[in-house]
């Protein structure tokens, strides 16, 4: 496969809280169109080393870019270029879907007209026409949770950062979710993914594995079982965390 | 500006969608503004008021018979001394005491002009107010009556005194109290509220990742209620004269760009609020604690300043509301300008910039 652009490139980058070292010289490089999954337990620092890419948060020290923009002085520049989706729900439950996907993506200052076309035929490959007008609120979570990447990605970023989307969500939904993903990477969109959830690990093009603030394994699902002598995804991370 | 827009619309429809927050925003001013009202122009009846006749002639005679005809009042006896005066207030069923000075239809015939002293017992101050403004309303009666007889330009002039309760500041001038205290809460507390709330849903974090900077989501999402509560005020101030007749006797115009101001500086305390706290329950309950009730206790809303021990008289000076209501009095009552509550607009405006000021500090430390 022929994807070795960078779009994230990550350098010495160190997050420290006070005494507590959240991130501790992470490097790493995210390449475009590729889903990258950045594993660990709660409390390894994926959260904390997401929001920093994201811009939610700055980091202590360390040379960073994200869509080939730096982290410090590039912020404005940064927010046009992604999608989010955060750990808690993202769309406002007192809204109607339309209205959701509409107010996020004239946010992301899309015409009108365009966001008409794009949510029809949004609505339809989701199957959710029906629920058009229909309040967030009355829609059951596994709709919503579609529902929120899409909006996500409704502007078409460069790079959608999902932090642990699928919590909460049941293996089938699930699934199709992971369909969802593969769709958007499928269109060039790089998709950098949090989780603990070691099966989706495998539906990663890469993982890096963090431990107590510090990347210990990092590459393909295959290498990594390879350099574990491990049959899954599982296996690595209980060797890893060992 | 587009997606400014976008943003304000969404917010409306917040507000528009939630039943507690129209309550709040909309059912309150109105009901409170009619309970003060109506608190307030309670009717009198069978007030019992004793006289203190020094003179004991016709004209004294004649107003005592007034006073105590018109059915508002009963008469409770004469008194004999000054000395009766306090007993008579203590055992609590007089409210009022009339005093007339010896010679009183002597001195309004030969000079003109005689003395009238009503003293009231202003433990409970609004009836006090009431049975003094309606007493001083008779004898004024009384007063143009006798002018048109004698044709002489005669004059009573009542000397009112409130026992008890000196001053009786703030007490029925309640609607710029009211007008205070509902600003203060669509304003902060609401804001503040709708703020976390988004903390709340992680929804702030998803406007933090979008190209929208921090001013433009604050700004956003308190447009809207800048613009309640500007609703607000207006309603206040004609449900005051409409229903009330309180007059607007300074500039409408000046009056309500001090209501804009004090929206503002209730804002960004609401703001304020939400950059420290993380849920709606600690911002509500953040708010009532540092908003609501000094803005009822503290502000002269209900009770006069002046009256306080110092130390509470200090911390009324970090009251908004209370120059608020001084300022409003200032315009509506004394019908002053802006040279007279230039002092009091420019603390607000200081509070104002100050509020804005920290909770941008605050925001920056935040996204450290």
């Amino acid at each position: 496969m022929n994807r070795k652009k960078t779009v994230i490139r990550v350098r010495d980058m160190v997050k420290k809280f006070g005494d507590f070292t959240a991130n501790d010289r992470l490097s790493f490089e995210v390449y475009e169109g590729e889903i990258f999954g950045f594993l660990g337990a709660n409390g390894a620092g994926k959260t904390t080393a997401l929001r920093i890419l994201c811009g939610l948060s700055l980091p202590t020290s360390g040379e960073i870019s994200v869509a080939g923009y730096n982290v410090y002085s590039d912020r404005e520049k940064i927010k046009k270029r992604i999608g989010y989706m955060s750990q808690k729900f993202s769309l406002y439950e007192d809204l109607k879907v339309y209205e959701n996907i509409r107010l996020y993506a004239g946010i992301y200052g899309l015409s009108r007209k365009y966001i008409r076309e794009r949510t029809d035929h949004l609505l339809e490959t989701l199957g959710l026409e029906g629920v058009r007008n229909k309040l967030i609120a009355e829609l059951p979570l596994g709709w919503r949770q579609k529902l929120a990447f899409s909006v996500a990605v409704f502007h078409q970023p460069s790079i959608v950062f999902l932090d642990e989307p699928t919590g909460g969500v049941d293996p089938i939904t699930r699934r199709q979710f992971w369909d969802l993903i593969y769709r958007a990477s499928q269109d060039g969109i790089t998709v950098f993914v949090t989780t603990h959830y070691m099966d989706e690990a495998e539906y990663c093009d890469r993982v890096c594995i963090m431990e107590a603030g510090r990347i210990e394994a990092i590459g393909t699902p295959g290498e990594l079982k390879g350099k574990y002598a491990a049959k899954n995804m599982d296996e690595v991370f209980i060797k890893i965390a060992r | 500006m587009k997606r400014f827009t976008g943003f304000v619309i969404k917010e409306f429809n917040h507000i528009l969608r939630d039943f507690r927050t129209l309550l709040i925003l909309f059912a309150m001013p109105a009901i409170q503004i009619l309970v003060f009202g109506f608190v307030v122009t309670n009717e009198l009846k069978d007030i019992r008021i004793a006289v203190l006749d020094q003179s004991g002639d016709r004209y004294t005679r004649d107003i005592t018979n007034k006073i105590m005809s018109s059915g508002y009042f009963i008469f409770d006896g004469y008194l004999e001394s000054t000395r009766q005066i306090e007993q008579k207030f203590r055992e609590g069923n007089v409210k009022q005491v009339i005093i007339f000075e010896p010679g009183f239809g002597h001195k309004l015939i030969r000079e003109k002009s005689a003395d009238i002293q009503l003293l009231a017992d202003a433990s409970d101050a609004n009836t006090a107010n009431l049975v003094v403004s309606y007493t001083s309303a008779i004898i004024q009666d009384y007063m143009m009556d006798l002018r048109k007889k004698t044709g002489g330009n005669l004059q009573i002039l009542p000397e009112i005194r409130m026992m008890y309760n000196e001053n009786m500041a703030g007490a029925y001038m309640f609607v710029p109290g009211v007008m205070a205290l509902i600003l203060m809460i669509v304003s902060a507390l609401m804001t503040s509220i709708s703020i976390t709330r988004e903390k709340e849903m992680g929804t702030m974090e998803t406007l933090l990742v979008s190209p929208l900077n921090p001013l433009q989501i604050v700004l956003g999402k308190v447009t809207p209620y800048v613009a309640l509560s500007f609703i607000n005020a207006v309603t206040i101030v004609a449900l005051g004269y409409f229903v009330f007749g309180l007059p607007v006797h300074g500039s409408l115009g000046l009056l309500l760009l001090e209501c804009l101001l004090f929206i503002s500086v209730a804002l960004s305390l609401g703001i304020f609020i939400s950059t420290m706290v993380d849920t709606q329950q600690m911002a509500m309950f953040l708010s009532m604690m540092i908003l609501m009730l000094p803005t009822i206790l503290l502000s002269g809303f209900i009770f006069p300043v002046e009256n306080m021990p110092d130390i509470l008289q200090w911390l009324s000076c970090l009251v908004p509301a209370k120059y608020f209501i001084i300022i409003v009095k200032s315009i509506m009552l004394k019908g002053t300008g802006i040279a007279f509550v230039w002092k009091e607009t420019l603390v607000l405006v200081f509070m104002m910039l100050f509020f804005i000021g920290s909770s941008i500090r605050r925001f920056k430390i935040r996204l450290e």
